[in-house]
């Protein structure tokens, strides 16, 4: 008798709704909106307080998090003072919306060489706006490799002298060290 | 103050940002460096930085500064430097540029598509669709078609997610490209197989057939990606839909790829193909087992998201199949005590739904400890989840009650407690040995409420109740203690439940009057007036004592009118020597027009003109019609409309039609005015045209002798229709009459008239004049007390709609129900909705609806009826109703 039927928005691509980075403050690093739910900045504002307030005191350090608020389904990560968070509808497919936060935590932190952090991120800040627009555009999923979102972030910002083939190669290079370092630092 | 200073700099360290201090005025100025004949491309690329911190950060640039930005930053296409161009197509697409600044950058970004290096190529593309306009569009239409099919896989996808964002905005261009697509589809790289296959789908939406072509040939195909899988998955299931809509018999089509999708590799795709199955029409438990076996894995996985999909979907499941979910009932328990809040409050309201009896002790307590650490929304899902356990198992209402009043006494915001009382409330009802203690529950919580509402509502509550108790003189000492305490409001509901109690129990009549008596010298109106009234009715002043049963009827008696109408009739009324009786105000819901007073207001009285129109209440329509000598055999009316106007406003005559629908004929009432002054109309009819409404026969006409002006009056035509037949139709009508013309002077109308006729507009009989709205107070007690023996299921597409809540209204509306319980309102931007209906069918059959509305993205609207009725016919005509 109670069969809602929401399931009829199952048809629909994922989309994502916004990508936040705040800092540990809740303050705000790099956000970007996908839809017009959150008309105005102090729309935006209060919709990244509140979901600060709510996931502040939680530990989503090794494994990312999940909560539910306002028909919306936000998945998050912490890494060191820096807040990840990606929010979809509430028909999302949740692991959908946790590829793509592990995407940008894992193409932040290849950007970052590792130093996660506020301060890192705010200096280079050009980086995390690129890496924002090569994850989503304009709310559909581009791209949840993080090694893939880091290369085209990072190819960027190689110098212009040398040609391309062989700078992707370099940058393959420069990922795989760095990925190597990374994990022999765990 | 050294300290104060020394803080102060440890505030810097902590907070330091690059971006400290930064103004916009002065990055405005900083950004002239992109006029430099010599580029500083690693400068320039900061001033883009801060020109886009600061419109992250919220500020906002002028018409006149973006443009001046805007301009400066076309000037850095010069420059060779990769990053910065980088920074450039991000700059731009934030500026949002009005077309005519777009045709500047245009030539550069046409460059860029066409150019060797594949990152600009995939950049500019994602630029140039963001900014472009439809004509614009068609000049690079084929640059993105080649796009589509490149071999950089980056190019492909900014081309064909930028297809998707088009599509929305010149869907005919996007639509020339599925051949493109078609072959992106094929792609070996992961990505752009997604990102073709949402275009293709989204371009294909409308027809069935190219979807399921679509989806039976990558079933069995290859998808890469995780992502596209999921999207297969979510077309397969609208393609099952669809087809099992068509045929019910056989097996599900498709269901073994579903299936087979619960041992992919990804989690994304097992979990989507899960969900899928669980939420097919009519799933079967054969159907359901692989699928909620590989829930359950999930739900003791280490990945808190992994959970949540898990627990959120397994909640959904055991609304409908709650014995399917029994099976998971371990793992659930343990999740009660998950770090994510959200996780535990899933798996206790899952576990209230599926637990049976025996373990509700142990859930209680378990759900105790969880309480007083979640927030208040949690908390509402809760209480909701017990009332319905407590009505499920009431022997168990001790210990749900119990938690219930313990909650209750906790903080908790307005919301909260409202759910909490109304569970209270509810479980008294349904559960009478829950009665006393669960109104000492409410006695307590309103000696301690915040909530001027909820202290009425229990004090409205505990008069109707509290009487009827073993002991109501332990009420007595709570209510009065609202008369000291609290706010006017409340003193007033206080008043009248102290009256209920002397109406109901004469041994406390006494104690009764003179706690009333005190209330006397309240400082407020209304809690004086009615404990003067209150007194008077109850003959506490000693005066002359109204029977028992009048006492009994005023005070408990239920306003079985809707306040609207009271408040109509009220206004209509004129103080004249004739008394306002409520009998007169109609029952039904709707809205009455104000007009008509209006129009009687003018007249004068003495003319000795026929009785102005008279009130549309059924009441006096049903004096009116059996009045005429050939409508009286028509037996019971059942049902008047509403005045349906025939004419446009300020016109020569106005002409408005009242259906009157018996069981075997229809009578339509057409109220007429002659609004000229110099004009008599004699022997008016109503010519009706009912060769549309082929199930009619006229049978009787009774025309208006003399319609003078400003002077309303009625002619009838009557119909006369099959019994217990659904007869619906299109009138059309014809005003037929003798116009006289009227010396203004005088007011003599002359001897001699023309006939002349008058057009008027098409009446017509719908559906919904069959049915009477009449409310139920309790829509599920109704809904039980009707029983499954004819009870319709069906479901509908209803099409694109614009809204959600234009489509509930407009069924609403088709089957002329009233809503029950405000379900009439669908909340903003929700996707589903639930309605509930009732009503009187003619022959008055009651019937009750349930509605489950959904909504996909593209609008489309489908429908799920459930009808119940006395009567299997009448069950069969709701849903004929809406078939047609």
């Amino acid at each position: 008798m109670h069969v809602l039927l929401n399931i009829y928005h199952s048809d629909a691509c994922p989309t994502i709704k916004n990508v936040l980075l705040l800092d540990s403050g809740g303050r705000r690093v790099a956000v970007k909106y996908y839809t017009d739910e959150w008309p105005t900045n102090g729309a935006k504002l209060a919709f990244e307080r509140s979901v600060f307030i709510k996931t502040q005191k939680t530990n989503a350090r090794t494994e990312a998090e999940i909560v539910m608020f306002e028909n919306n389904v936000v998945v998050y990560k912490f890494i060191q003072d820096l807040h990840f968070f990606v929010t979809g509808g509430d028909y999302e497919n949740e692991l959908a919306l946790a590829a793509v936060l592990q995407g940008l935590s894992d193409a932040v932190t290849l950007l970052l060489r590792g130093n996660v952090d506020q301060r890192e991120a705010l200096e280079n800040l050009n980086m995390m706006f690129l890496c924002l627009d090569e994850i989503i555009d304009a709310g559909m999923i581009l791209e949840t490799d993080g090694n893939m979102i880091a290369g085209k972030v990072a190819t960027h910002n190689m110098d212009d002298g040398a040609p391309l083939s062989e700078q992707t190669i370099s940058q393959a290079l420069a990922t795989a060290r760095e990925h190597l370092t990374r994990s022999l630092l765990r | 103050m050294a300290q104060f200073v020394k803080k102060d700099d440890d505030r810097d360290e902590e907070e330091y940002s690059p971006f400290l201090g930064i103004e916009k005025g002065s990055v405005l100025q900083e950004a002239r460096v992109f006029n430099d004949p010599q580029l500083d491309s690693r400068r320039c690329s900061q001033v883009i930085t801060k020109l886009l911190y600061l419109l992250n950060q919220g500020e906002t640039f002028t018409k006149v500064e973006a443009t001046e930005v805007f301009f400066a930053v076309t000037k850095l296409f010069q420059s060779k430097d990769i990053g910065l161009r980088r920074m450039v197509y991000l700059i731009i697409k934030e500026l949002s540029p009005s077309s005519d600044e777009v045709i500047i950058v245009t030539s550069s970004l046409m460059k860029d598509m066409n150019s060797k290096t594949d990152v600009y190529r995939a950049n500019a593309i994602r630029v140039l669709c963001r900014i472009t306009d439809g004509t614009l569009l068609t000049q690079i239409e084929r640059y993105l078609k080649q796009a589509i099919v490149d071999k950089n896989p980056v190019v492909a996808s900014a081309a064909l997610v930028s297809g998707i964002h088009l599509l929305q905005t010149n869907p005919e261009i996007v639509k020339r490209w599925s051949n493109e697509v078609q072959e992106a589809v094929q792609s070996r790289a992961a990505l752009v197989q997604f990102h073709a296959l949402a275009l293709l789908h989204q371009i294909r939406q409308n027809d069935r057939l190219a979807v399921s072509k679509l989806v039976t040939s990558l079933t069995r195909g290859t998808v890469r990606s995780p992502l596209a899988q999921c999207l297969l998955i979510r077309y397969t299931s609208q393609v099952i839909r669809e087809s099992s809509m068509n045929n019910q018999s056989g097996d599900r089509p498709f269901y073994d790829y579903l299936e087979g999708c619960l041992r992919h590799k990804a989690e994304m795709v097992i979990f989507e193909a899960a969900r899928a199955i669980t939420e097919l029409n009519g799933v079967t438990s054969r159907e359901l087992t692989p699928a909620i076996t590989v829930l359950q894995l999930f739900l003791s996985s280490s990945k808190p998201v992994l959970r949540f999909a898990a627990v959120r979907t397994l909640n959904k499941v055991a609304m409908t199949h709650p014995m399917a979910v029994t099976n998971c009932n371990i793992d659930m328990e343990s999740l009660i005590s998950d770090q994510n809040r959200s996780i535990a409050t899933l798996a206790i309201t899952t576990l209230l739904k599926t637990g049976n009896e025996s373990g509700v002790d142990r859930l209680m307590k378990q759900i105790t400890n969880f309480m007083s650490d979640i927030a208040d929304e949690f908390k509402i899902v809760v209480v909701d989840a017990i009332r319905s356990l407590c009505l499920k198992f009431p022997l168990k209402y001790r210990s749900l009650m119990n938690f219930l009043s313990n909650i209750l006494r906790e903080e908790g915001g307005f919301e909260y407690k409202k759910a909490i009382v109304d569970s209270i409330v509810i479980l008294i009802r349904d559960i009478p040995d829950a009665k006393e203690s669960g109104l000492l529950h409410l006695c307590e919580f309103i000696e301690d409420c915040e909530f001027t509402y909820l202290s009425t509502q229990i004090l409205h509550f505990l008069g109707v109740e509290g009487p009827k108790t073993s002991d109501p003189s332990k009420y007595i000492r709570y209510i009065y203690n609202r008369v000291i305490l609290e706010n006017a409001t409340v003193r007033a509901s206080a008043v009248s439940t102290l009256a209920k109690f002397g109406a109901m129990v004469d041994s406390l009549k006494p104690r009764i009057f003179i706690l009333l008596r005190r209330c006397l010298y309240d400082n407020d109106d209304e809690v004086r007036d009615r404990a003067t009234l209150y007194l008077n009715t109850l003959g506490g002043d000693g005066s002359v004592v109204e029977t028992d049963k009048d006492v009994k009827d005023f005070l408990f008696g239920s306003l079985d009118i809707p306040l609207v109408n009271l408040e109509t009739s009220l206004k209509n009324y004129e103080p004249t020597e004739e008394q306002f009786d409520i009998s007169s105000v109609p029952k039904e819901v709707k809205s009455q027009p104000l007009a008509e007073k209006k129009s009687a207001g003018k007249k004068p009285t003495a003319l000795g003109a026929p009785p102005a129109a008279p009130t549309s209440t059924v009441d006096a329509y049903e004096k009116l019609l059996s009045s005429i000598p050939e409508f009286s055999t028509f037996g019971q009316l059942f049902k008047s409309s509403a005045p349906v106007e025939l004419t446009e406003a300020e016109t020569e005559y106005a002409v408005n039609v009242v259906k009157h629908i018996f069981d075997k004929h229809v009578v339509f009432q057409y109220n007429c005015t002659n609004t000229i002054p110099e004009q008599l109309l004699e022997n008016v009819i109503v010519v009706v045209d009912a060769s549309e409404a082929e199930e009619f026969a006229e049978v009787a006409t009774k025309p208006l002798k003399a319609l003078p002006y400003d002077t309303p009056g009625q002619t009838f035509v009557a119909f006369e229709k099959q019994e217990g037949v659904l007869a619906v139709g299109r009138f059309s009508n014809e005003l037929k009459f003798i116009v006289k013309e009227v010396d203004p002077s005088t007011g003599e109308a002359e001897e001699d008239g023309v006939e002349d006729e008058y057009q008027l507009e098409d009446s017509e009989i719908v559906a919904a004049d069959y049915m009477l709205k009449v409310g139920v107070s309790n829509f599920r007690n109704a809904w039980e007390s009707l029983g499954p023996d004819f009870e319709r299921i069906d479901e509908y597409g209803l099409g694109p709609r614009e809204s959600l809540s234009e489509a509930v209204n407009a069924v609403i509306n088709l089957l002329g129900m009233q809503p029950c319980e405000g379900t009439e309102v669908v909340a903003a931007n929700s996707r589903s909705h639930s309605c509930l209906l009732s009503g009187v069918y003619i022959g008055n059959v009651k019937v009750l609806v349930r509605l489950s509305f959904g909504v996909d993205s593209s609008k489309e609207v489908a429908m799920k009826l459930a009808v119940r009725s006395e009567d299997e016919s009448v069950s069969d005509a709701i849903h004929e109703i809406v078939a047609n």
